[in-house]
């Protein structure tokens, strides 16, 4: 086990995933768990799944600390990062957990709400979305992580975009060599160089921004 | 192999709690697991399935929970440890035979584990199991951190078996479905033999029959085993105090509630005015340990989850105590510090600290709340659950809804619990009129089935998933069988039990391990009944629609539909489109249609979108799941399949 090598800046450092159910939230939020479990943090995870699937709103709260014992909900205005699979969500999530220091990555893939889909309900345009986000954080990122996974061959890799894109932000230690070693425990090994890929992507998805 | 057992003693790993309890079920060294699918506990029979056969376990996914419980029991009477999970609604169902269990005693060590859901984020309810612990008098833990959730499992198949009772361990979700540090122990070496004997005295414990009677030596027996836990409880490790020896507020608390108030001192700064006595050990509580606590503070301050359970323990001993101890200030949940119903959180164990302090706390400052509410409110469109794109209950729901509109007799549906419970909001076409638990909907149906002689003349449908089928609808189905109700049942046939993670029944020809077992068959089975079975594709749906009203339309008698199509997110389906669809754009009329946006409006599945600007339906091939039901609704012939590649 690793030392803790990098300060988080706050202790415990709160962060939340969140997107829309079937986007691969847990899965995001093991690998950024495990990846900082490697740091040599203790990691605390709180899972709202109930809804996983089944096209509802998603939450993981990480709590990474220098303990252990932390709860697995974040307090309410507590949050340090937000990565958002989807840009409705994390307007969802700064109500609840929001400060005017937060920062927030987001990706900008719309799903629509049935109430979208019917009509019954408006959903904002992508430049609305971002001022708003802008407006409530201290920074925010914008990736079209989604169409870039598109173009790798599958949609599913977004999370790992963004994993790659949160690690170019530099807002959080998380470094490469931690993300190959998780993503090969919890991959087949078919699928660890297009992970791997995915990741360097998301990186780029940052740097171009 | 699994990394439940990968691992070197002493090493920290990041486990969900099922997988720490699961952990240290294996860490007790036990030889049978037993349960039935339901969140939040469905992972812990599923991991300790998984490493079944590198462990030399027996693990079983049994047909309900009373069978879980009487298959795990089998196992300690033939002297073996076994553990049996459930989640909470589940003891409700076990507890007929969890009565008789406590009186007969048990032989080898054996653990129940209820997962309850409080706030029903995965339920149709919020039911404690906590109660069954004090109602037919068994020691309860709960453990209060992810370390102790496998530690506590060990500890209680110890006192298990030193006292020859079942012993209850009950988690939460925000414990079984949250993660956290575990530190491995020792996977021990098991060679226990599996023999009942029952041919010796028969009052003899160990090795005479096991009854629950006579009643009332059993019964004495019980509550002499109840006062041996608490005995074990007056020094056992997990009842801890954190705090100044004299605080002003002292919180009693227990399961995760420890964390939001480990939280919620942390959050007001109060270390040196609060101390927090976490409880391992809730029932009954050890009174000499809880007397050394209590005379600390004044004001107590009891933080737990739903009904007061741990409040009114207190207040007993505390009333009992109170000569000792003197008389103290109570803040809970009969005051309304903390709420009655729902889940705890750290805001609301905050809010209630706060008060019991005298002191004030704001978790946003104002500005920001209105500014992030504002943007919320408007930039975030509510977002309803949906059944899954390619999910074969939305054409089954479209086709009962539309069958009973073109009835026009005031039909209704009868619920039941999985995934088509959401059939009762807009992406089912709010189709179920009742819902409730397990083979309530066939229940309810047989009883409205039978009051055709007080006039009654709508028809009834019930519906039923083919695990809940096997779970308790079949008793249901004797009995509408048997009294000749007027009833349709239609059981949703997705091949598994796809609420909970697609665990296999009875009805399919695999088992919790793998094995290849036998299927039981659901059409076969209905006709021994006697009733008309029917089989549809509810992907085919002209062909479901013309069955089912002709069932409606039938006479009388018990008729079954079975609407056979596998989850879209079972192995064999996930990540594979049938077909690829796409919207002709010079066939799609839009709103000047007069199909009322049929696809998008009615229909309504995620799949689909509807571009305003263009004024056509879109398909979004990132959600759409290639089942090809959109295209068979579009009467412009706008929406086109091909078979994918």
């Amino acid at each position: 086990m690793e030392t803790v090598d990098r300060s988080l800046g706050a202790d415990p450092y709160n962060l939340i995933i969140t997107g829309v159910g079937g986007q691969g939230n847990v899965l995001a939020s093991r690998l950024l768990g495990n990846m900082l479990m490697a740091r040599g943090y203790h990691v605390t995870i709180g899972e709202t799944f109930g809804a996983s699937q089944r096209g509802g709103s998603v939450m993981s709260h990480l709590r990474v600390s220098g303990q252990s014992d932390l709860s697995p909900q974040i307090p309410r205005g507590q949050a340090h990062l937000v990565v958002s699979l989807e840009p409705t969500e994390a307007l969802r999530v700064l109500r609840e957990y929001g400060n005017q220091d937060v920062y927030v990555l987001c990706n900008m893939r719309p799903i629509h709400a049935i109430g979208v889909i019917s009509g019954e309900a408006r959903y904002p345009e992508a430049e609305e979305l971002k001022q708003w986000i802008t407006d409530l954080s201290r920074q925010a990122w914008f990736v079209n992580a989604t169409e870039v996974a598109m173009a790798m061959g599958n949609p599913i890799f977004g999370n790992i975009l963004l994993v790659g894109a949160l690690a170019a932000t530099g807002v959080l230690p998380l470094d490469r060599g931690h993300f190959e070693t998780t993503i090969r425990r919890m991959v087949p090994a078919d699928k660890v160089a297009a992970n791997l890929t995915a990741f360097d992507r998301g990186g780029q998805l940052v740097a171009q921004g | 192999m699994s990394y439940l057992i990968q691992g070197e003693t002493g090493e920290r790993r990041l486990f969900m709690g099922n997988e720490a309890i699961a952990r240290g079920a294996l860490e007790a060294g036990i030889s049978v697991a037993a349960g039935y699918p339901g969140t939040p506990s469905s992972e812990i029979i599923e991991n300790l399935a998984k490493v079944s056969a590198e462990r030399h376990l027996y693990v079983e996914w049994s047909v309900n929970e009373k069978v879980a419980l009487e298959v795990a029991a089998a196992a300690s009477l033939a002297g073996l440890r076994a553990l049996c999970v459930m989640k909470q609604n589940g003891v409700n169902v076990a507890s007929d035979f969890l009565l008789h269990l406590s009186g007969s005693g048990t032989r080898g060590g054996l653990v129940l584990v209820p997962c309850d859901d409080p706030g029903a984020l995965s339920s149709v309810n919020e039911g404690e199991s906590r109660h069954f612990a004090r109602m037919i008098e068994i020691p309860l833990l709960e453990p209060g951190n992810f370390q102790e959730a496998k530690a506590m499992i060990p500890w209680a198949f110890e006192l298990s078996e030193q006292l020859r009772t079942l012993v209850m361990v009950r988690s939460v979700t925000r414990l079984s479905h949250a993660s956290g540090d575990v530190t491995l122990g020792p996977l021990p070496t098991v060679s226990r033999r599996a023999f009942f004997k029952h041919d010796g005295f028969i009052l003899d414990p160990m090795e005479g029959a096991m009854l629950s009677g006579p009643v009332e030596l059993k019964h004495t027996w019980q509550q002499e085993k109840v006062a041996k836990a608490v005995e074990a409880f007056e020094s056992c490790p997990f009842n801890t105090y954190t705090g100044p020896a004299k605080p002003e507020v002292l919180i009693v608390t227990s399961s995760a509630c420890n964390l939001y108030s480990l939280e919620a001192v942390r959050l007001l700064k109060a270390e040196a005015r609060v101390g927090i006595l976490k409880m391992g050990t809730t029932w009954p509580l050890p009174p000499r340990f809880m007397e050394k606590h209590l005379r600390r503070a004044d004001t107590i301050l009891i933080v737990e989850e739903v009904l007061p359970f741990l409040e009114e323990s207190v207040k007993i001993l505390s009333a009992e105590l109170a000569p000792v101890i003197g008389i103290k200030k109570f803040f809970g949940k009969r005051d309304g510090t903390i709420p009655a119903t729902g889940e705890m959180n750290p805001d609301r164990a905050v809010a209630g600290l706060a008060k019991a302090l005298g002191v004030s706390y704001a978790a946003m400052p104002d500005a920001y709340a209105q500014k992030a509410l504002a943007a919320a409110t408007t930039g975030a469109p509510d977002r309803d659950l949906t059944f899954c794109p390619g999910c074969p209950h939305r054409a089954s729901f479209w086709t009962i809804h539309n069958a009973l509109q073109i009835d026009n007799r005031q039909g209704f549906v009868c619920g039941d619990i999985g995934c088509y419970s959401l059939a009762m909001r807009p992406t089912g076409y709010e189709t179920l009129k009742t819902l409730h638990s397990m083979g309530s909907g066939t229940g309810l149906a047989s009883g409205f089935g039978m009051l055709g002689r007080f006039g009654f003349d709508q028809p009834v449908v019930a519906v039923s998933g083919d695990s809940t089928f096997f779970h308790a609808v079949l008793p249901a189905l004797a009995n509408a069988a048997h009294h000749r109700a007027d009833i349709t049942l239609i059981i949703l046939d997705n091949s598994g039990t796809a609420m909970t993670g697609f665990q296999p029944h009875p009805g399919l020809s695999v088992d919790a391990a793998g094995h290849a077992v036998q299927a039981l068959d659901i059409a076969r089975i209905c006709e021994a009944m006697g009733a008309e079975v029917h089989v549809s594709d509810p992907f085919d749906v002209a062909q479901t629609q013309e069955r089912l009203l002709a069932l409606i339309g039938a006479g009388q008698g018990l008729k079954v539909l079975i609407l056979r199509q596998a989850c879209a997110l079972s192995p064999q389906k996930k990540g594979r489109k049938q077909f690829q669809i796409r919207i002709d754009e010079t066939l799609c009329r839009g709103e000047s249609c007069g199909c009322n946006r049929l696809c998008t409006r009615v229909f309504k599945c995620p799949g689909l979108a509807w571009d305003a600007k263009q004024g056509v339906s879109r398909i979004d091939e990132v959600i759409c799941a290639g089942c090809g039901v959109c295209a068979s609704l579009c009467p412009a012939g706008a929406i086109v399949k091909e078979e994918a590649k």
